[in-house]
């Protein structure tokens, strides 16, 4: 997993409420067994139209926005289906944070396996953020190592989980982190399913 | 904290192996303990490819089960083979990840299989104060035996699989209490969509949900499961209802039930599955169930809502962020700022879905079409929520009613819930679902859902738009 230290870039505005997942990664993408070319899938219903011809008004299509690295986006980013999915394919887009104010909940547990930083602001820190990106494309950084958003005129500070952090700068195996536990687990297991017997039995 | 406790922090509490933050409260990271999971083709090939990546096994793979739903066809013969290429590789995937790591999986021939949430409880394999995490956000369904259920993504699957445990941040609480009783004509769909409605497609985000009062308490545990079900279209992570009577009824005599010389020992650890009398929430939201009425989305998320007797709203006199997504929706939906919803032509009706297509929903739409037919230019097609299902319904003679009135009826699957199958909208065309998501494109790219409940699915197959059952007589 690429590790997050200091990141700069380019964020692009998206702040419709309520984006889910369906629009990020729309179904006809999920018919794979791997991970692989989902970038082509990223909002693809925003991104084309029905001849499959880009969009010239949708933001990540303009080419000042070319290799845009965040997006600021509005609130309930995430919604509906658990996939995956939509968090490797703006991984492989080459989206590596999201600021916001408010994400859905399984959405972000996905970004955090994925080593897609998630920044929660409150609605009017965000504010002047989103109001220069939309005014035009917004040069940014991010610096996860202090927790720092910095960008012409502004500088803010973002509190992250710190085991949260620690990962995204680290890139830990979480599995393998859970079965150093492996112990503890199994005396917890025959303490409850001794409890319990009829769920040992299959 | 003891003794003030909520059903669902008694429940985490019990489930868990170690505190990893050593936080109280909402904010606790820790590892959680996973009764049981049920896996589906389509999210879980990645996570048996990072187990073999790693050379890890799978911890206990007796608690996982299989079932084949989201890519499958629903055509009414069965046939296992895809002619979709994408479909006949998760699937056939699937099967050799079964075979491989030893998980029973349900394929699509087999009598069993089913919507995978559909399936769980039909098998009996739900019982209360369990933790269920799966790959798919509605498994906030199992909320309705009075256990902890939510969806993962596949990272999250694979770490399920290899440890048995999740690592885990502990919700808040909140409670949504309902007084008084539902009218007639009005059911658990129409209840959920209104408190939806009410606090927002995330005005439960970060929670887990209780339900509490009298018309959670008379209602039939499939009717608990819509509602739990759809809890996740307001943001509550988890949803949960006290386990009672009613669930141990339902749960008796299905293939994988509590062996009965278990019951009693079983039952005397369920006894405690209550919130506290004084137990504290963090949020609390109140609703008369006497004043809800049957409920259609206009929009293209599940808080765009009204009553089936009002009008499409004008968004010049909504606020900010409202206004402008009211404005995106309408136009997304072709429909006209302030026209009657009950003026709204619909192409397709659809009876299925984890929400919506359990033998009570079933028999809730025959009703509504005993002795009517579908209406000129409308396609309708039902697909039972499991093979399970549909066997029960043919008992009683559903399918007959169904297929007297103009409907197709098909074998069971997600289907056009979210139309990863052939079962597709086209571009522009409009349908009535008693489904749970109005997303756009979600049951097909340029395609428009109507949300409803699946008697009023039927009133508006037979009307050929928008319908209030209630004009139908046939009501419960």
């Amino acid at each position: 997993m690429t590790v997050f230290e200091v990141v700069d870039g380019i964020a692009a505005a998206m702040p419709a409420a309520n984006i889910d997942t369906d629009v990020i990664m729309p179904k006809v993408f999920l018919k794979g067994i791997d991970r692989s070319g989902l970038a082509a899938g990223l909002f693809h219903d925003l991104r084309f139209d029905d001849q499959g011809r880009p969009r010239p008004d949708f933001v990540l299509n303009r080419p000042d926005h070319a290799g845009a690295r965040f997006l600021l986006v509005g609130p309930n980013f995430g919604c509906g289906s658990s996939r995956e999915h939509a968090v490797w394919g703006l991984r492989q887009f080459g989206i590596r944070a999201l600021i916001g104010t408010s994400f859905a909940g399984i959405f972000a547990d996905n970004a955090a396996n994925n080593g897609l930083l998630l920044v929660s602001l409150a609605p009017d820190r965000l504010m002047p953020l989103m109001a220069a990106a939309e005014a035009g494309p917004l040069s940014l950084e991010i610096d996860l190592t202090d927790q720092h958003i910095r960008y012409p005129g502004g500088d803010l500070h973002f509190e992250v989980d710190e085991r949260l952090r620690h990962s995204l700068m680290s890139g830990l195996d979480r599995i393998g982190e859970t079965l150093t536990h492996a112990e503890r687990i199994r005396a917890f297991e025959r303490d409850y399913l001794g409890e319990r017997p009829w769920l040992a039995e299959r | 904290m003891a003794g003030r406790r909520t059903l669902y922090d008694k429940i985490i509490d019990r489930h868990k192996v170690m505190s990893i933050n050593h936080v109280r409260g909402p904010g606790e990271s820790l590892l959680l303990y996973v009764d049981r999971t049920v896996l589906n083709e389509y999210t879980s090939p990645q996570a048996f490819s990072g187990l073999r990546g790693a050379g890890r096994g799978v911890w206990r793979p007796e608690t996982a089960l299989g079932v084949i739903d989201h890519v499958n066809s629903t055509a009414p013969v069965r046939d296992n083979r895809s002619a979709d290429r994408g479909a006949a590789r998760q699937m056939a995937y699937f099967i050799e990840n079964g075979r491989e790591f030893g998980i029973e999986i349900y394929d699509v021939l087999h009598p069993l299989q089913g919507i995978e949430h559909v399936v769980l409880p039909d098998i009996g394999w739900v019982t209360p104060g369990l933790v269920i995490a799966a790959g798919d956000s509605h498994t906030t369904t199992y909320g309705a035996f009075g256990s902890v259920g939510f969806g993962i993504g596949t990272s999250d699957i694979e770490h399920l699989l290899a440890t048995q445990c999740l690592v885990y941040h502990r919700l808040k609480t909140m409670r949504a209490g309902v007084d008084g009783l539902l009218a007639p004509g009005v059911t658990a769909k129409d209840l959920i969509m209104a408190l939806i409605r009410r606090i927002g497609a995330s005005g439960a985000s970060g929670h887990a949900l209780e339900f509490t009062g009298e018309a959670i308490s008379a209602m039939g545990v499939e009717e608990r499961m819509t509602i739990c079900n759809m809890a996740v279209e307001c943001g509550a992570r988890v949803a949960l209802v006290e386990p009672d009577a009613k669930v141990r009824t339902y749960m008796a005599g299905r293939p994988r039930s509590i062996a009965p010389h278990h019951l009693d020992r079983a039952a005397a650890l369920w006894a405690d599955l209550r919130s506290d009398a004084d137990a504290r929430f963090d949020a609390e939201v109140r609703l008369d169930a006497a004043t809800v009425a049957p409920m259609v989305t206009w929009g293209t998320s599940p808080d765009q809502a009204a009553t089936i007797d009002g009008h499409v709203p004008d968004p010049g006199s909504l606020r900010g962020a409202e206004a402008s997504a009211a404005r995106q929706a309408i136009d997304y939906m072709g429909l006209v700022p302030g026209m009657a919803l009950a003026d709204i032509r619909v192409d397709r009706a659809f009876i299925g879905s984890c929400t919506n297509a359990r033998l009570s929903d079933l028999r809730d739409a025959a009703r509504v079409l005993k002795g009517r037919k579908v209406a000129d230019g409308v396609r309708a097609i039902v697909s039972p929520g499991s093979s399970t299902v549909r066997r029960e319904a043919e008992a009683e003679g559903l399918d007959r009613i169904f297929i007297a009135a103009g409907f197709e009826w098909r074998q069971s699957g997600c289907s056009m819930c979210l139309a990863m199958n052939d079962d597709v909208l086209a571009p522009g065309e409009r349908c009535a679902s008693s489904t749970n998501r109005n997303f756009e494109g979600r049951q097909g790219s340029g395609g428009r859902t109507h949300l409803m409940s699946p008697a009023m699915v039927a009133a508006a197959a037979v009307r050929g738009r928008l319908a209030d059952v209630r004009d139908f007589g046939a009501v419960r």
